[in-house]
This record gives structure tokens, C-alpha cells and sequence, in this order.
């Protein structure tokens, strides 16, 4: 084939070495360019134009999961439009390894955060711990951590919601509601915040009918419809007649439990368009008012590191920080007036909800009579066994 | 309508119902990856398939509903979602049969892509409820709701079951399945019969994915009924190991799903009874099993029996 | 000849690129129908995966465990094997790492506990693939499903371990382990926030790639890949070559996950499952089980993941976006194997090859 030699003149040598030459020359380049830039410290660049407050989020899970991101990226939506001023940076599906890291440290430095919402559980130790750290001059906040004075970067704040105040009250109306004097629970793995969810829906209910019992079918994971499916199933066929879940998207429970013609609660968000006729009520997180008022705060020049804003945050019914579906059709008078009732008295501090005599399901005693625990007490946030009542372990 | 409690009796039932419910995606992907194996080459892209599938299905069966009714919309929706399945086939299909080119690697590339698609076009259909496929309630005569609720069976179910004979005569006595044993078998003796390997390659996996694809429309349209982007939770890559476990056999895969969809019921039925210890060692009982069967059943000296010869070989 | 020689050269560096150039566009058309720009869609991915010392150390943090992970289908598949269970072998490295990071405790110096923690994964990802190497040769057992069925096997044994026996009752975000001693910490290299797993990676890359072309072992491997029944009456010892050839494999992805508790996450809990090893699969199978191509598709591909945040939050693509990119550039490069050798009889006919491979050149 000679004439394809004529239309390439140049030997097969010279090509190669043109080919690495150019190829490391562009190499070295980004690499060169790259290293004469001054290391960005603190909050990074002016590239978000000095004039917006940018604000970062970052979801573990997709932002439309009808769950627990969903509650915090509709939060961070309120939060932008009701803070002038406030620009929303968001990344989503980011799973809890090196990739976030890499994300916070983009945001704060290619689109100028001064404040980022981590708000998956996994990503506080240690990635927020280190970026904390290396950019004292970022805001970090973190859902459901706990920050510990001294041990901690002083730019943390971790937040949650006393969300088991509202179980309490949602155990309240199952406990009315329910005629077997069996509730169901789908969770998903044996964390602390879920395990007070467990305990204080059991509470709630044995506060109307010492004799009911919860029973708890753990799935494994966060996201596993068909699981969640077979556990609300089997639970129903032992005789469950309402059901109540903490898994990221509890729309596959609420269905089950309708379609079995039993009756639900919900959380996270309120579900009850998926369960016209067995939804009872819901422990909802109200993420909007919390972020809202975050947003006005760090707008207002406010920190975390100076002191203005606590490093531990942490709020019920009370604060806004969560609250309860409407009562759905099936629920009864009585159910309502005692669930207005305990609702009353967990917003005015009168209603303890973990209070002695309090015994594990294995027969430990937690608390004896007559002393409690308030509900903002550091320990319940290690808590690791399920209380009398709830039929499950948690090994 | 007194719900009682079944107590240890609520094991064999959940196993029963579990069985009915969870096997219908396990039935028709396998029966498509049975397909596609016989005639030589692997799909593990069918994760992919099965997530598109229920996606598209749930999205069809929810645009459609205000036009074409609830009745007729989830239908819709079954057929859109095998055609989806149809086209990532074509993919497949093209690409895992040119020179060089790993059918697994393919696969794998695809189950990528098929996720990625479904997740990015499934969007505005993970809130909304779509009409679902009714559901032919063969145990109303019992008394307990429980039994009544355990044999709710899906129309889809029904199609896979019958599919399977028609799957076995189609292999033992037509033209055409002997085309497919051929080229799995031995591509030189069907090539010197005259047929072309690489459309009787391609039809198959085609209709392997268009299986696949009813097969994710029985996850969203039927049970768990809902579009999550976490829907299939590896049914896909498990069809792959259960035709093996059903050495390509269209009788064995029914009997293989059937297995599995009762194994996926066992860690939460065993929870329900106060059996709450090792539930991740339960939930993995399915791939335990087809693991230390494959152990007893293989043998080094010869292919195992059905296998199709040209498998995993490169041409 | 001569000018088959060159053929050949410039086929390697134009197909991978023309591969990756027809995946951009593909994409770009993709992100058009979307509602995005492609042209500020490859100016975003471009400027967050290479743009600058920071995207480039972006880049190599995600590349560093997909070379680990990608020698487990590598080394394998030049014996002709096909094995997927690179997430179980790296799962059960970094269990046993944990283990061995926790037996340890604080009291050794932390040089010595790294070492051991390595050592341990290397020995465990490596029985682990070991014994679907094992089965393959004594029973017959399809490796690529047996391998696949391990991965749910380890997967599972790992969260049972860190819901009970491990779990540490402090940490109260997921069930983890305890966390390792700090001294044991694997840390960035100088003047970069890279960890070492990177030198790992091509360090353990560079060996494989001498230890297949460049001994005798890697010849028996070699062999024994193109034709099993020839290396059998050879007397090659296709047993032996299995086993060690499964367990070499099975040792990186092991290290992939010692690295990843060392250098990382320093606990052991679910994170660990981040489809590094599919990932893995994929990189060995597009680098066509070439150890030296597998860092620079491992480096691709580092990139393709970290533009996959600027998609998001520039340019308001959903999620899903990034997983449609990476199956795109996939199948490209996929396919673009089968033209090696066809490039220059089919489509380029009347090209001027000149100004093709300048152009490409930049």
C-alpha cells in the first residue's frame, strides 16, 4: 500500500514522539499551573461574586426519594426562597466515602460555600471532622451527629430533630387505634436515632394499653423495597394491625399496609395520599422553619466557631423541628383527644417520655422508678437496647 | 374479619405468599437470561433491563391512566416496558457480538446504563401512584385474610408460568429453537448449516430483554408496586447465577424462582417469629444455596449438562 | 510490515481516543435533550476532572482503588478466566485488615500495624478469589457467577460482623467497627491530600504488568489463557497456575480495601460497599486486562467521577447523569476494540492520516 505512506510523510518515530511530547506537555502543564496556585485556605475563592451567601447541601440518596433527603432538600429549597441573599449549591447521590469529601471541598472552593449542610448520617466521622478542620472558616452543620466540645472542630454544629416526641404521639393513636394490640415496625438497621423512634412509638402506644407490643423487623438497609414489602407482609400475617416504619422512603410500607387493608403511620414527610383510608398520622420532619432560620442567622453574619450559633442543636414538637400528619379518617375521638393531649404536654414539658420504671425487652433495668430522662438528655443519643414491649434485638 | 395471630404457622405462609409475589421478576428474567444463554452468549445487563423495565412501566401505567383507564393502562405499561427492555437488547445484542469484545464486560457496562437512564428519566414518577395490574384473587373462599392476601396472583405471574412450556417446546421442537441450541452449542456446525450466528444471537437476546423488561414491570406494577430507584436489588445479576442453577433448563427456572422468591421472604418471616439474629446471613441464604449447589452439581471432567457449549468462549 | 507496525501504534492511541471523543459527543447530545449545553457540559467535566491541581488530585483519589480492584479481573482473565467478585475480595480484606488494625491496637509502632493490616488483606482478598479459582479448576463451578455469588456472601458477613461482635456502641451514626489506632492512619502523599493507596495502585499495576510479560510464570499464564489444552499437554501446571494466579488477583483487591480503611474511613461499616469493584471490572475489561492501560482507565475514569458534581450543581443535571456518562463512555470504549485492525482498511480510506493524528494529538 504505498500510497498511504505518500499521505503520511512523517516516520512512525517522529509521530510517537509528537504524540508524548504534546501529551506530557499538557500534562505538565495542568500539573504546573495547578501548583502555582496559592493553596486556597478558609473559605476559598471569590468566584460566586461576593455577593450571593452560598449555601451547599449534599444528600446521600437521590432528592426525590419521598423520604428522608426529600425532607431536607425541600427544607433547603424553603430555605432559599425565604432567606434574600442566599444562593443553594445541592449534590445529590453522593455516597458517604472520599466522595464527599471531594464534594464539600468543591463547593467551598470552586463554588464559594460558606456553609454546607452534610445530611446524611455516615458523612460526619470522619469526613466533616476533617474539613472542618482544614477550613476553619466554613460553617459546617450535620444532621443527627454529635458534636462533643473539645474533641470536635469549633465550626460544627450537628442538628436533629427530637423526632421520637412525635412517635410518642403517633404511638399514641396506634395504641388507640389498634385492635389486636399488635404494632408493627420496619426498620432498617439498629442506630440510636432509630432505636428512639422504636422506643418512644412503643411508649406512646403502652401509654394507652400497657398490653401492646411492637413487634420490629430490621431490613438490613436503608433502601430495599421488596424487603420492606415482605417485612410489612409477614408482619400483617401475625396478626399486625397498624404499621409504622424508619426506612428512607416509606411510600413501599404505606401501600403494602393499605393494600392489606391495616393501619399506618408514617415519617419522614406526610404520606397519607399513598393510604387514604389506614393512614392515622405521621411523624414529619419540618426541616423548612429550621433551615429558614439558619439561613436568616448565617446571612446575618452570625458563626458557629464565635459562639452565636450552638454547636448542638437540637429541637421537638416545640421547636418546629418536626411535627405531626393531620389525623386521618380512621382515627377515633378518643385517639384524637389523647393524642392533643400528649402532644400539649410534650410541647410544654410536662409529658416525659422515657421515664422510670423503664426495663430493656431482655429484662435490664434502664431507669427505676421515679426518675427520667428529658428528652434533650446526651444519652438517649447512645441508646442501644429496645425497651418492654417491643419484640425484636438488637444483638 | 378477626385478624389473628398465625404464629410459627406464619413461616410456611409467608414463604408460600413470598414465593407467589417475589418470584414473578425472578421468572421472567431468568427465563429471557435462559434464552439469551442458549444461545451462547451472557447478559448480566439484565439488572439493567429490570430497572428500565420497571420504570417505564410504572411511567407508561401513570401517564396513560386518565386516557386509557386503570384497567388498561398498566398494560400498556407491561408492553412499553418490554420493548424498553427490547431496545438495551438491541445494545447488547450488537455490541457483544463483534470481535474482541467480552459479553460480561458488556454487560456490566450496561447495567450502568440501563440504571442510569431509568433513574434519570424515572424522575417525576418516584411520588405519584400508578394504577396497578389487578390482581386475580384465587383464595376468597378462605376465612383468613391472611391466606386471601397470600394468593392475590398476578396475571404476570400467570404469563411467566405458562410461558415456561411454551419456552421448553419452543427449545425441543421448533425450527427455530433448534437454531438457537445450534448456535449456543456449536457455532461452527450452525454456521455450516447455513444459519447466521449473529442473528440468531441478536433475536435472542432481544427476547431475552423483552422478558427482562416484564419482568421489572412485575416489580413496579405488581409487587412492591412502586418506582424507586432502588427497586431491583440485584434480581438482575441473580437471574444470571439462577439459570446456571437451573442448567438452562425453562422447567428448572421456574422451579429456581420459585426458590428464590421464597428465600427473599425467609429473614423478615423469621423476624416476625422472634427468629431476630443473623438476618443478613438470611437474606443471603439465596446466594448460599445456589453457591453450594453449584459446588455439588459441578463436575471438572465434563460440562455440565444442558450447558450451552459456546458459552463464555470467545469466538 | 513496517507500515502494519505503525498501524498498530497509532490504532492504540487513536481508537481509545476516538472511543472517548464519540462518547463525549454521544453524551453531548444526551445533555442537549436534557436541556443542557454540551458545550459547557465538556467545559464543566473538563474543568472538575483535569482542570486544575486540585480537580487533578480529585481525579487520582477516585482512580487509586480501581487499580487495585481492576488487577482482580486482570490477572485472572490472562488465564482465561472471568471473574466479577472483586467487591467480596475487597470487602474481606478490609475485614480482615480491621481485624488485624484492632488486634494491634495502639501499642505497636504504626509502620508495623500498616504493614500487618496490608499483609492481612492481601492474604484475604486473595484466599477469598483463591477459592473461586479452586472451584473452578477441582469442580468445574463457572467462576464469573461463583465469584459474583462470594460478593453478596462477603457483603453480608460484614454488616453481621459490624451489627454485632464489632460494633462499636459509641459511634452512633451506622453500625461500624471500632475504629483503627491513629498511628496506623495511611496517609497523603507530600503536598497533596492523595493518599498513598495511589502508589499502591500503580506500584502494584507496574509489577503485574512485569510479572505477566516479563517471567515465566506470566508466560504460563499466558499460555495457558490462549489455549488451556495445549498448556496441558505442555504440562503446564494449570492447577497451580489457577490458584496462584486467582489468589495474586484476589491480594490486590484485598489492598484495595485495607487502603480504603487505612487511608479513608478507618472504621469498617457498609461504605465499604461503593462499587470500587464493579468499577474494577469494567477498568480491567476496557484496558483489555493490561496492567499499564488499566492506570490511565483507571485515571479516566476517576475523572468521569468527579464530574459528576459539577453536573449537578452547575448545571442542574439530575443525578442520574453521571451514571448515563459512564455507560456511554463504556460501551464506546468497549467496542471500539473490535475495530483494532480495521481502522485503516475501513473508515479512514481517504483520510489524511497527517492531519488525523495531529488533530488528535491535542
Amino acid at each position: 500500500m504505498p500510497d498511504r505512506n505518500m499521505s503520511f510523510p512523517l516516520s512512525r518515530r517522529q509521530v510517537v514522539r509528537g504524540l508524548l511530547a504534546t501529551s506530557a506537555f499538557g500534562l505538565t502543564a495542568k500539573f504546573g499551573t495547578g501548583c502555582s496556585q496559592p493553596t486556597p485556605t478558609g473559605t476559598g475563592d471569590n468566584k460566586a461574586g461576593g455577593k450571593d451567601y452560598v449555601v451547599g447541601f449534599i444528600y446521600v440518596g437521590p432528592k426525590d426519594d419521598f423520604g428522608y433527603n426529600q425532607a431536607h432538600a425541600e427544607g433547603a429549597a424553603a430555605m432559599a426562597k425565604n432567606v434574600p441573599g442566599l444562593k443553594l449549591v445541592e449534590e445529590a447521590s453522593v455516597p458517604e466515602t472520599t466522595a464527599v469529601a471531594e464534594t464539600m471541598r468543591n463547593m467551598i472552593q470552586q463554588d464559594g460555600a460558606k456553609a454546607l449542610f452534610p445530611t446524611s448520617f455516615g458523612y460526619f466521622d470522619p469526613y466533616i471532622l476533617e474539613m472542618a478542620k482544614e477550613f476553619p472558616d466554613v460553617q459546617f452543620f450535620h444532621a443527627g451527629g454529635l458534636y462533643q466540645d473539645g474533641v470536635h472542630p469549633k465550626n460544627i454544629s450537628s442538628y436533629f430533630g427530637y423526632i421520637d416526641e412525635a412517635q410518642y404521639v403517633a404511638g399514641v393513636v396506634a395504641g388507640h387505634t389498634s385492635k389486636s394490640g399488635k404494632l408493627g415496625f420496619v426498620a432498617a438497621k439498629p442506630i440510636p436515632q432509630l432505636l428512639r423512634n422504636v422506643n418512644s412509638f412503643t411508649l406512646g402506644a403502652r401509654s394507652v394499653n400497657p398490653k401492646i407490643t411492637t413487634q420490629v423487623i430490621f431490613t438490613g438497609d436503608w433502601s430495599v423495597p421488596v424487603k420492606e414489602a415482605e417485612a410489612t407482609n409477614s408482619m400483617v400475617d401475625q396478626g399486625v394491625d397498624v404499621i409504622t416504619c424508619h426506612v428512607d422512603s416509606p411510600k413501599v410500607v404505606m401501600e403494602t399496609a393499605e393494600k392489606r387493608g391495616i393501619f399506618c403511620s408514617g415519617y419522614h414527610a406526610n404520606q397519607s395520599s399513598l393510604a387514604p383510608k389506614g393512614y392515622l398520622t405521621g411523624a414529619e420532619w419540618d426541616w423548612s422553619s429550621i433551615y429558614t432560620s439558619l439561613g436568616k442567622q448565617l446571612i446575618a453574619g452570625k458563626s458557629i466557631a464565635k459562639g452565636d450559633i450552638p454547636h448542638i442543636l437540637r429541637g421537638g414538637l416545640a421547636d418546629n423541628f418536626c411535627k405531626l400528619s393531620p389525623f386521618g379518617p380512621a382515627v377515633s375521638a378518643a385517639a384524637k383527644a389523647d393524642a392533643e393531649k400528649a402532644l400539649a404536654g410534650i410541647k410544654s414539658g410536662q409529658l416525659t417520655i422515657y421515664k422510670g420504671p423503664l426495663k430493656t425487652n431482655t429484662g435490664k433495668l434502664i431507669l427505676p422508678a421515679g426518675k427520667d430522662l428529658k428528652i434533650t438528655d446526651i444519652e438517649l443519643e447512645k441508646m442501644d437496647y429496645l425497651i418492654e414491649g417491643v419484640k425484636g434485638s438488637v444483638k | 374479619m378477626a385478624t389473628e395471630a398465625l404464629g410459627w404457622w406464619g413461616v410456611p405462609l409467608a414463604i408460600i405468599a413470598g414465593t407467589l409475589r417475589g418470584s414473578v421478576p425472578f421468572l421472567f428474567v431468568s427465563l429471557g437470561e435462559c434464552l439469551t444463554e442458549k444461545s451462547g452468549k451472557i447478559n448480566l445487563g439484565l439488572e439493567g433491563t429490570l430497572r428500565l423495565g420497571a420504570m417505564s412501566a410504572y411511567g407508561v401505567s401513570y401517564l396513560c391512566a386518565q386516557v386509557l383507564g386503570v384497567g388498561l393502562a398498566p398494560w400498556l405499561g407491561v408492553l412499553m416496558a418490554g420493548i424498553a427492555g427490547m431496545g438495551l437488547g438491541l445494545i447488547h445484542g450488537w455490541l457483544s457480538q463483534q470481535r474482541r469484545v467480552n459479553d460480561v464486560a458488556v454487560g456490566i457496562a450496561m447495567i450502568i446504563f440501563g440504571s442510569g437512564i431509568a433513574n434519570f428519566l424515572g424522575k417525576p414518577f418516584i411520588q405519584p401512584q400508578a394504577p396497578q395490574l389487578a390482581t386475580l384473587d384465587v383464595a376468597n373462599w378462605s376465612s383468613l385474610p391472611q391466606v386471601q392476601a397470600a394468593f392475590k396472583i398476578s396475571p404476570l405471574f400467570l404469563l411467566g408460568v405458562a410461558l415456561v412450556p411454551v419456552l421448553d417446546w419452543f427449545f425441543k421442537s421448533t425450527r427455530w429453537g433448534l437454531y438457537v441450541r445450534a448456535v449456543g452449542d456449536s457455532p461452527q456446525a450452525a454456521k455450516a448449516m447455513g444459519i447466521s450466528i449473529v442473528k440468531v444471537r441478536l433475536a435472542s437476546i432481544v427476547m431475552g430483554s423483552f422478558l427482562a423488561g416484564l419482568g421489572g414491570a412485575a416489580l413496579s406494577l405488581y409487587y412492591p408496586g412502586l418506582w424507586t430507584e432502588r427497586i431491583s436489588s440485584g434480581q438482575g445479576l441473580m437471574a444470571v447465577a439462577l439459570v446456571i442453577f437451573a442448567r438452562w433448563q425453562p422447567w428448572q427456572c421456574l422451579w429456581a424462582s420459585l426458590l428464590f422468591g421464597g428465600a427473599q421472604a425467609l429473614g423478615p418471616a423469621f423476624q416476625s417469629v422472634g427468629i431476630d439474629s443473623y438476618y443478613y446471613l438470611f437474606n443471603a441464604t439465596p446466594y448460599i444455596l445456589t453457591l453450594v449447589i453449584m459446588i455439588f452439581t459441578c463436575s471438572p471432567q465434563r460440562t455440565l449438562a444442558g450447558a450451552p457449549g459456546a458459552l463464555g468462549k470467545e469466538d | 510490515m513496517v507500515h502494519q507496525s505503525w498501524q498498530r501504534s497509532l490504532e492504540s492511541v487513536l481508537i481509545p481516543c476516538l472511543a472517548v471523543l464519540a462518547a463525549l459527543v454521544l453524551f453531548g447530545g444526551f445533555c442537549a435533550l436534557a436541556g443542557a449545553n454540551p458545550l459547557e457540559v465538556y467545559a464543566a467535566i473538563y474543568k472538575a476532572a483535569f482542570g486544575s491541581w486540585n480537580a487533578w488530585q480529585n481525579t487520582l483519589i477516585r482512580a487509586s482503588p480501581l487499580m487495585l480492584t481492576g488487577l482482580c479481573t486482570a490477572l485472572p482473565a490472562r488465564l482465561g478466566l472471568v471473574i466479577i467478585g472483586n467487591e467480596g475480595a475487597l470487602v474481606f480484606g478490609a475485614l480482615l485488615a480491621v481485624l488485624v488494625g484492632l488486634a494491634c491496637g495502639s501499642g505497636l509502632p504504626g509502620g508495623l500495624v500498616i504493614g500487618l493490616m496490608a499483609l492481612a488483606s492481601l492474604l484475604a482478598g486473595g484466599l477469598w478469589i483463591m477459592v473461586v479459582g479452586a472451584l473452578r479448576h477441582y469442580r468445574g463451578v463457572n467462576e464469573t457467577i461463583s465469584s459474583l455469588l462470594m460478593n453478596y456472601l462477603a457483603i453480608a458477613l460484614m454488616n453481621h460482623l459490624v451489627e454485632g461482635p464489632l460494633r462499636d456502641p459509641n459511634f452512633v451514626t451506622k453500625p461500624s467497627s471500632y475504629e483503627i489506632a491513629q498511628t496506623a492512619w495511611l496517609g497523603a502523599l507530600p503536598g497533596s491530600r492523595i493518599h498513598f493507596g495511589l502508589i499502591y495502585g500503580a506500584l502494584a499495576c507496574l509489577i503485574a504488568y512485569f510479572l505477566i510479560q516479563r517471567t515465566t510464570f506470566g508466560f504460563a499464564t499466558r499460555s495457558t489463557g490462549e489455549n488451556i489444552r495445549a498448556a496441558r499437554m505442555a504440562g503446564l501446571p494449570v492447577g497451580q497456575l489457577t490458584l496462584a494466579i486467582c489468589f495474586l488477583g484476589g491480594s490486590c483487591a484485598g489492598l484495595a480495601g485495607m487502603v480504603e480503611i487505612a487511608a479513608v474511613q478507618r472504621r469498617l461499616n457498609e461504605s465499604i460497599v461503593s462499587n470500587y469493584g464493579y468499577a474494577g471490572v469494567l477498568v480491567a475489561f476496557v484496558s483489555r486486562h493490561n496492567p499499564l492501560a488499566m492506570v490511565l482507565v483507571s485515571v479516566l475514569l476517576g475523572g468521569i467521577l468527579a464530574s459528576g458534581g459539577i453536573l449537578q450543581r452547575s448545571l442542574n443535571l439530575p443525578d442520574a447523569t453521571v451514571l448515563v456518562f459512564q455507560g456511554i463512555v463504556f460501551l464506546c470504549v468497549l467496542y471500539s476494540d473490535s475495530l483494532y485492525g480495521r481502522l485503516f482498511s475501513g473508515f479512514f480510506k481517504k483520510i489524511d492520516y497527517k492531519s488525523v493524528a495531529i488533530h488528535r494529538a491535542r
